[in-house]
């Protein structure tokens, strides 16, 4: 009998219980409801009402771009030596890595064989004009600088360079591979001078034989970047 | 961070009037040049947030530092070369500082800057892209350069041009055609191509009597990207082209192609 009111009370403080919690706090036992969310976060007291300067960002000026001439001397192998002119875009992706498209023009001399027995040329004159175009990807290996007397410092860069291209000479089209080496001097942000040297190869048959030939240049060459 | 801000106020009432006198100057002459002067005077200016903000002497790795500008102050973009900007603090100390130091100014008004776009989800959304490769076209030497237009992340319209150099005959080809990839944020990601072109042959006539000719081609192809570092990606692909000729048969030529292409 004592057992059994025993376990109805018991029944009693939990059904009161739960009706304490379902009554949302009635006397402040459970967890405490969440205030009701407001307009302003909390904290705020005064509403600034600053008003936000409108400021147009002025474009800043990208200088990856770099144009220029140059002008040197080509070797044809087996045509001599001659004056050779070009100019080049080339476009800075990173600090290390630009491509760079060249397009250049020299004039193939007497082969020896012309000049020693004196016959027939063995192609005409206008085909001893060699033109090229070279697509090429160069990387800056040595960033540096160098100085002129105690207080002159110009930032100056030696890059490697390869790539392909095209070379019209001697009444054909030649696939043409070249590469090599520069230095590029800053005078200032925006003007450099550049000294190169290239190797460019590609195949030819006129003299006989077919075979592979090494066609050097050298050049110095003035750019601006923009 | 409001602090900065408090720094760079002055700045902007002069070049409000620079900027109002090259307004006039363009009505009154209505040249067209005014407003790339105009951009010459007022340069961008930021404020340090870092604490402390490394000028070098050149716009590459391993220049040495020379000078700092510390936290607060301001300085004005000059220029930008690269990922490197050439920066005037107030005394007229000019220097270049790295991209990752840049991106820890502030812009007067206290926001954050957001500068050039360098990680891959920012290249994948890039918009313009230009690229060299070079291959074999059925037994010939072929270099090509292409531009890139991205209509969306996944798809993008090209123009390509071409010389190939064989031993046969030489010769040039355009075309047209859209690229769809299908996962663009993966550095190694896929994609296939469909286009259309002209295609332009000139037989060597020392070997082969025949007249120039062009025909117009179909090509469908695939490929991967390999997104390599900041703006560049090295690319490779393979194109299955359809030459329609004049004559009885159609041509099919098979193309491989290595390169790589950088985002502007």
């Amino acid at each position: 009998m004592e057992s059994r009111i025993r376990v109805l009370f018991l029944i009693i403080a939990l059904i009161g219980l739960s009706g304490c919690a379902a009554t949302k706090n009635l006397f402040g036992i459970g967890p405490k409801e969440a205030p009701p969310p407001s307009t302003e976060p909390p904290g705020q007291v005064i509403d600034p009402q600053v008003e936000r300067r409108e400021i147009k960002e002025p474009k800043i000026d990208r200088e990856d771009f770099e144009a220029g001439g140059y002008v040197g001397i080509m070797s044809i192998e087996d045509f001599g030596s001659n004056v050779v002119y070009g100019v080049r875009l080339a476009y800075h992706v990173t600090e290390g890595f630009f491509v760079e498209g060249t397009v250049g023009q020299t004039e193939g001399g007497l082969t020896s064989f012309e000049v020693l027995s004196g016959g027939a040329p063995i192609i005409s004159d206008d085909e001893r004009t060699l033109t090229y175009y070279n697509l090429n990807l160069g990387y800056n290996l040595l960033p540096g600088e160098g100085f002129i007397g105690e207080g002159r410092a110009y930032n100056t860069n030696f890059y490697l360079i390869a790539g392909l291209g095209s070379t019209s000479f001697a009444g054909d089209d030649r696939f043409t591979v070249n590469f090599g080496a520069g230095f590029r001097f800053l005078f200032t942000d925006s003007i450099a001078l550049h000294v190169d040297f290239r190797d460019h190869l590609f195949d030819i048959d006129i003299l006989g034989e077919d075979k592979t030939t090494h066609n050097l240049e050298g050049h110095l060459g003035v750019t601006v970047f923009f | 961070m409001s602090e900065p801000s408090t720094t760079i106020i002055p700045t902007t009432s002069l070049s409000n009037l620079v900027w109002g006198v090259c307004l006039v100057a363009f009505a009154l002459l209505a040249v067209t040049s005014a407003p790339a002067e105009a951009a010459d005077d007022e340069l961008r200016t930021v404020a340090v947030a870092d604490p402390y903000l490394e000028m070098h002497t050149g716009p590459g790795r391993g220049y040495p530092i020379f000078h700092v500008v510390d936290r607060g102050d301001s300085v004005q973009i000059v220029k930008q070369k690269t990922y490197w900007y050439e920066v005037m603090t107030d005394r007229g100390i000019s220097g270049w500082v790295t991209y990752e130091q840049m991106e820890l100014t502030l812009n007067p008004d206290g926001s954050e800057v957001d500068f050039a776009p360098t990680s891959l989800q920012d290249l994948t959304n890039a918009r313009w892209e230009a690229g060299v490769m070079a291959g074999d076209f059925g037994g010939a030497n072929m270099i090509s350069v292409y531009g890139s237009y991205s209509l969306n992340p996944n798809l993008s319209v090209e123009a390509w041009g071409s010389q190939f150099l064989g031993n046969f005959s030489n010769g040039w080809m355009g075309n047209v055609n859209v690229v769809h990839e299908a996962w663009p944020e993966w550095r190694f990601s896929p994609f296939f191509t469909l286009g259309a072109g002209l295609l332009h042959t000139s037989p060597k006539s020392t070997i082969i009597s025949g007249d120039d000719r062009t025909d117009e081609v179909g090509h469908v192809g695939a490929g991967l990207r390999i997104y390599a570092t900041r703006r560049f990606l090295l690319r490779a692909e393979y194109k299955s082209y359809v030459v329609f000729t004049s004559r009885d048969d159609n041509e099919e030529v098979e193309e491989w192609k290595v390169g790589f292409a950088f985002f502007f």
